[in-house]
């Protein structure tokens, strides 16, 4: 790992000023990623500023239902706090799906949104990746493409977005409040992540100064009702190759109000508007599911190694809102 | 540093991890290096008694707050995993147990797991819990039936 110069401020101001006119500084909270970018060779800052100290560390409602996560807080204790899991279930089951108990311990949720694609050609440096050296081309796309996107993607990068978190938090509306020297300004998740084009190291619209400093979900009755289902290569500790995070309300057998995105399937949390669309005052059933996961599909560009996960995807949209529909209690898959 | 309820004074560069720190420059080195990519959970510590990789922790984030390593835990685990042959070759086996201290923890407090039925309630800790929540640490001789029967001996 290169050598880099090591603050630890404990107010916000004084971090952001650190990082301030400094274009190779990094922040680091859990480190879960970036330190094992930086031991890769991947990431290599100059000065890291550390944001542990910062006092960024409760869970918090508000008085309009509105509840606001500080950005330091850990994953494992975000989902083990009582108003997630019972106001927002599929944030907890995102969760606890990612990762393992002792990374769960160190991610902080402001890390989890600015996490890295896991894409193999982005971590090995003998490869060309327009993520990782821009204009140096990209080897998945001639390569081994199981865990590549199928929607959203580019003729530049096929990465996907790993964080299991974010699914859910696109789900949910979450927005992200950011500050930097310029203020303060709130980010929806809708516009938060960015897809690749032909910028694919672009991964999010904050700008370089600015820090996250919260996440705020909104006061939502019906994610109260809602799951998270993960399909992956072995049953714990594994990347999604398809995950939905879903919520469905409805009134006499007729939906009422949907929310659905998917992970695995695209270099964001992707938001299946499509789907929803086919579904709001849908009937309930079976075939208006697989209308609507059809409709979410049907863009769908699969490389060479990863054509399954357009029918997979297709199926777990569809199972995920037959269990809800069934069973709206926030159980397991 | 503060290791084991001892206060280790150690000047380090800050990019030496946790790991590095414990076994290359205080010789603790019952912390295993695996895949030091945090993959592996070899690495396993305790932090203010929660359960974390070194691997991918910098020494210096962790000034002034108590690490606890398999040099410092003094548990009837130990004796169960030697009972219910719950290691081989033993490279993963101060990371298991470590890991399975803090999981032990995080269960008392009644935090639930992917495999919860209703994540909203406290979960008992059935052999699934332990198998779901210990997924972090890998175990490449295979001893997991030993592992899990160990820690619900433990538990009990």
């Amino acid at each position: 790992m290169r050598s880099f110069s090591y603050v630890r401020p404990t107010d916000v101001p004084t971090a952001v000023r650190a990082i301030t006119g400094s274009p190779n500084a990094k922040f680091l909270a859990g480190g879960t990623n970036l330190v094992d970018l930086m031991r890769q060779g991947v990431e290599h800052p100059d000065t890291v500023v550390d944001v542990t100290g910062l006092p960024l560390t409760t869970v918090d409602e508000q008085p309009d239902g509105t509840v606001r996560i500080g950005a330091l807080v850990r994953n494992s204790h975000l989902a083990a706090h009582p108003l997630i899991r019972t106001r927002y279930p599929m944030l907890t089951l995102a969760i606890l799906m990612g990762a393992s108990g002792q990374l769960r311990n160190m991610a902080t949720v402001g890390g989890n949104l600015l996490q890295r694609t896991r894409c193999h050609y982005f971590y090995d440096r003998t490869t060309a990746c327009n993520k990782r050296d821009p204009g140096s081309g990209c080897a998945a796309l001639t390569g081994y493409t199981r865990n590549h996107a199928i929607l959203g993607a580019s003729t530049s990068c096929i990465a996907t977005n790993p964080s299991d978190l974010c699914v859910a938090l696109r789900a949910l509306d979450a927005v992200v409040e950011v500050e930097s020297a310029q203020g303060r300004r709130r980010v929806p998740m809708a516009r938060f992540h960015r897809l690749p084009g032909n910028t694919p190291s672009v991964e999010t619209t904050l700008a370089p100064e600015e820090l996250i400093t919260a996440v705020e979900l909104p006061n939502l009755p019906m994610a109260a009702m809602s799951r998270y289902r993960k399909v992956r290569d072995r049953a714990s500790y594994a990347f999604a190759l398809v995950s939905v995070a879903a919520a469905l309300e409805t009134e006499s057998g007729v939906i009422t109000d949907v929310r659905l995105a998917l992970g695995g399937v695209a270099p964001t949390p992707w938001r299946a508007s499509k789907a929803e669309a086919v579904l709001k005052n849908a009937l309930a059933t079976t075939a208006s599911f697989q209308a609507a996961a059809e409709a979410e599909l049907a863009e769908a560009v699969p490389q060479p190694d990863n054509a399954f996960k357009v029918d997979l995807a297709r199926r777990t949209i569809t199972a995920t809102l037959q269990r809800l529909a069934t069973d709206g209690s926030p159980t397991k898959q | 540093m503060r290791v084991n309820g001892a206060s280790r004074p150690v000047e380090l560069e800050p990019r030496v991890s946790l790991l590095d720190a414990l076994r290359e420059h205080l010789g603790l080195t019952g912390t295993k290096k695996g895949c030091d990519q945090g993959a592996c959970g070899a690495c396993t510590v305790l932090v203010d008694g929660e359960r974390i990789l070194s691997c991918l922790s910098l020494a210096v984030q962790h000034e002034g707050r108590e690490i606890t390593t398999i040099e410092g835990v003094d548990t009837p685990l130990r004796a169960a995993f030697v009972k219910h042959d719950g290691f081989q070759c033993g490279y993963c086996t101060s990371g298991q147990l470590c890991s399975a201290l803090g999981m032990l923890a995080e269960h008392r407090a009644g935090a639930p797991s992917a495999v919860t039925e209703h994540v909203a309630t406290r979960p008992d800790l059935t052999t699934d819990e332990i198998r779901e929540r210990m997924s972090g640490n890998l175990c490449r001789c295979g001893a997991y039936n030993g592992i899990v029967a160990a820690i619900e001996e433990t538990a009990l």
